[in-house]
């Protein structure tokens, strides 16, 4: 098992590094100088050259891509190149909203799956089934910044329950923030939930295909006490796989829904950046994304090895 | 594309719907505003961000001037002036009795220093022009600042009021990104990144205080959101509002007031003069008579803007009306470009930067120079792209851009700008212009100056851009025009 994640842990690092050195390329070959948007059409040469002076961005691309990683080595991500604040102090303040945002539409879309799933697969064919079926289908045709706006018009502009959108800052309280949280979650929730619960459903009648579901039905159980005791613990394996993608999606994905209810999240900062030529805070960010995909690749890679011990001579 | 179609969903969505009474306001004394883009940061002096005076100017920061609703300049921190009889010499008389928001008191010293910063050689103020005629700044006593000029500037009290010249303290000024520091009615007291700036009534402001108690300036850059959050109640005005398609839904609602006002905003097809075949006067003439400028008005902008001919704002006192220089006539358009030799037509580009006006007007007008033989082949570029193609690269046929400075005329006696006009008649008359204080006499001058511009057809002129807001019928004071973009917030109060 030692040698197995140290394995690991050197492929992490590679694919870390390799990524940082794709990201700085892609990002710095884009056309626009950060200092000439800042200073628009009126600015005389000297002015820019001046403020690029200021930025540090007449140093050599080489050393620029030292500076940076050897800076996120040790936490610091740098400074803004627009807003003239340390990186990671945005990240943080963007964080406290994206996280938990994604958290609450994956528990969301978590309790709208599995009972979903579950009543699925043992109605298999039934009108419970064909209807769960096809309500998850319409889910993932569904564009989710178009239910955005029809969450938006219902529950904020003709019922006025919630704002139409913002976020008040969790020092309103953890009430205030949640509610504020409250449509978008649900409107990132909804694929989610129809993906997931479709997994669900072929994960688990899979399952119940098995000998073993046989064996325990054999043995006496009912078809009930089979699928809570033995067939749902073995249909969450490529379930939690899915959850886990999901996670990462939700916390980079939601660029769309975080316009749509203007939220000051991870997504909006990257759009912001990339509009502004806020270069340093773009690569940041995306080196930050990759870095968490690949962190939860690795602990479901790790949770597999513990749970089966097949796995860990393969890989 | 994606934004005009979601739009319209809303609307549907909306109307099929019963729209409740929105949010009950009762002598409310805090009001939140939207605004399309949030600045990068609250520097005025460091950035051109428009976003930044639409928070800051008149609210925070003050100058020696300062711009009033109708584009007059007024007084500020400069009580009264004289100036010498040569014009070199301009005497500041400054209000007394004024603190900074830390409780610091302001003086002539600290003028001085805000003046010397944004002038000075290491500068990043992104109108540094604006100080080019300024040789030395005196304080003789602390309620007095003398400006010298090494050649007299009519320009100079009209310059000191924008938001690149507001004064600042030398103790907090590297600060005012992003905690700023002024002399204004309000004081900045927080900011929610990505989100909101709120700004608190300063109680020991030194002229006739704020009404509000609190203002909130909210971020929100989807047009469809905008929308949303003006129909819940949760933004009280939108001063300029993103989407004009949906001003009429506003009009018919009793609930909002619409506002149309004028902008410094000239909207022009930027022609490359130096790029064959735009280096012939008679193909720019073609191109002008070739557009419909009322069509680009009424598909591109639904209605809102006046037609210019020149580059020069209507509501000015100066302007004169060029519009019939350039009419719409396809067939003299024709007839031009078969005297240029260019019967078949010809090929060009046309590059759009981001804003509504460009890309919808882009298409309106490719299809109106095709009509003529002329292939305008599209691609639409984002702002940064836009200054490094066509700004700085000059790498571009046509263009459509806005310019909101307040009375440029002045870039067209830059030959390097990037539509590189090079008339050394027009650059003479500027200079003239810039020496010449009598006010008689610069009207006369700028009105030449249109005559120039406008018979050489150095650019397509379209339209002065409008400044179309949004607000809640109770709101009282908002700028209806807008001689500089800033959200002046000093008069503003609730009716009811």
């Amino acid at each position: 098992m030692f040698h197995f994640i140290a394995r690991r842990l050197v492929s992490l690092a590679l694919t870390l590094l390799i990524a940082s050195v794709i990201i700085f390329l892609a990002i710095e070959v884009v056309p626009g100088d950060p200092a000439s948007v800042m200073l628009g059409v009126n600015a005389e040469p000297e002015t820019v050259a001046a403020l690029k002076q200021e930025l540090g961005l007449n140093v050599s691309k080489p050393t620029r891509y030292f500076n940076w990683v050897a800076g996120m080595l040790s936490g610091d991500f740098g400074i803004s190149y627009t807003y003239r604040t340390p990186v990671r102090d945005m990240i943080a303040d963007r964080m406290v909203i994206s996280f938990p945002l994604a958290l609450y539409a994956l528990l969301l879309s978590t309790l709208i799956a599995f009972p979903a799933g579950i009543i699925a697969a043992t109605r298999r064919g039934a009108v419970a089934d064909i209807s769960i079926m096809g309500t998850t289908q319409l889910g993932i045709a569904i564009p989710n910044f178009w239910f955005a706006m029809i969450l938006v018009s219902i529950f904020a502009i003709k019922l006025g329950w919630f704002s139409a959108g913002g976020f008040p800052g969790w020092e309103e309280g953890i009430f205030a923030g949640l509610k504020a949280l409250t449509l978008p979650a649900v409107a990132l929730a909804l694929p989610q939930a129809s993906i997931l619960a479709r997994v669900m459903r072929s994960s688990l009648l899979d399952t119940l295909g098995e000998d073993f579901i046989r064996t325990a039905r054999a043995k006496g159980l009912t078809a009930r006490q089979a699928l809570w005791r033995h067939a749902l613990r073995n249909a969450l394996i490529p379930v939690l796989t899915i959850i886990g993608l999901q996670f990462s999606f939700l916390l980079a994905g939601a660029i769309i829904v975080e316009n749509v209810f203007y939220l000051p999240g991870l997504g909006r900062l990257i759009f912001q950046g990339i509009t502004q030529r806020d270069l340093i805070v773009v690569e940041s960010v995306v080196m930050l994304l990759v870095f968490a995909v690949v962190m939860v690749t690795f602990l479901v890679d790790i949770a597999y090895a513990a749970v089966d011990p097949r796995l860990r001579r393969r890989m | 594309m994606f934004q005009r179609f979601s739009v319209i969903l809303l609307g549907l969505a909306i109307t099929a719907g019963v729209i409740q009474a929105g949010a009950v306001h009762a002598a409310q004394s805090d009001i939140t505003i939207g605004m399309q883009l949030e600045p990068p940061n609250l520097d005025p002096t460091a950035g051109a961000a428009a976003a930044i005076d639409e928070v800051v100017y008149a609210n925070v920061f003050e100058g020696l001037t300062r711009f009033a609703s109708d584009g007059s300049v007024k007084p500020a921190l400069a009580k009264s002036w004289e100036i010498s009889e040569d014009g070199l010499v301009y005497t500041f008389s400054l209000q007394s009795g004024v603190t900074f928001h830390d409780g610091s008191t302001f003086n002539a010293e600290d003028v001085k220093f805000s003046l010397d910063r944004s002038r000075a050689e290491t500068s990043t103020n992104a109108q540094k022009q604006l100080f080019d005629s300024i040789d030395s700044i005196e304080v003789p006593d602390l309620e007095t600042v003398v400006i010298t000029l090494s050649a007299p500037n009519g320009a100079l009290l009209f310059n000191l009021a924008w938001g690149d010249a507001i004064v600042m303290s030398p103790d907090t000024f590297d600060k005012a990104k992003t905690a700023p520091i002024g002399t204004g009615p309000f004081r900045f007291s927080r900011w929610v990144q990505g989100d909101r700036i709120e700004l608190e009534k300063n109680p020991d402001y030194w002229g006739k205080p704020a009404k509000l108690e609190k203002v909130t300036f909210k971020f929100i850059s989807e047009p469809t959101a905008a929308f949303a959050a003006l129909m819940a109640g949760d933004v009280d005005a939108f001063p300029v509002y993103p989407a004009p398609e949906n001003l009429a839904q506003f009009e018919a609602d009793p609930r909002f007031s619409v506002v149309v006002g004028s902008t410094e905003g000239e909207t022009i097809l930027s022609t490359n003069n130096k790029q064959a075949p735009f280096d012939n006067r008679l193909v720019r003439q073609a191109v002008a008579h070739a557009i419909n400028r009322q069509e680009i008005i009424d598909g591109a902008m639904f209605g809102y803007g006046t037609p210019i001919g020149t580059h020069f704002a209507p509501h000015h006192p100066a302007y004169s009306d060029f519009t019939v220089n350039s009419n719409h006539d396809v067939d003299k358009a024709k007839e031009l470009l078969k005297q240029a030799g260019f019967e078949n037509g010809f090929k060009t580009t046309l590059k759009l930067p981001p804003p509504s006006y460009a890309r919808r007007g882009g298409e309106i007008i490719a299809a109106q120079l095709r009509q003529v033989g002329i292939e305008a082949e599209i691609s639409n570029l984002e702002w940064a792209q836009w200054l490094e193609q066509v700004f700085r690269g000059k790498d571009f046929g046509l263009t459509i851009v806005s310019h909101t400075e307040p009375m440029d005329i002045g870039i067209y006696a830059k030959p390097d700008y990037y539509f590189q006009y090079d008339n050394k008649d027009f650059q003479q008359l500027i200079s003239d212009l810039s020496l010449e204080t009598d006010d008689q006499k610069r009207t006369e001058m700028l009105k030449q100056a249109q005559e120039i511009i406008a018979a050489d057809y150095v650019n397509g002129y379209l339209f002065q851009l409008a400044k179309t807001g949004v607000a809640n019928a109770n709101i009282v004071g908002l700028w209806e025009n807008s001689p500089t973009q800033a959200n002046d917030m000093t008069e503003v109060y609730w009716s009811e």
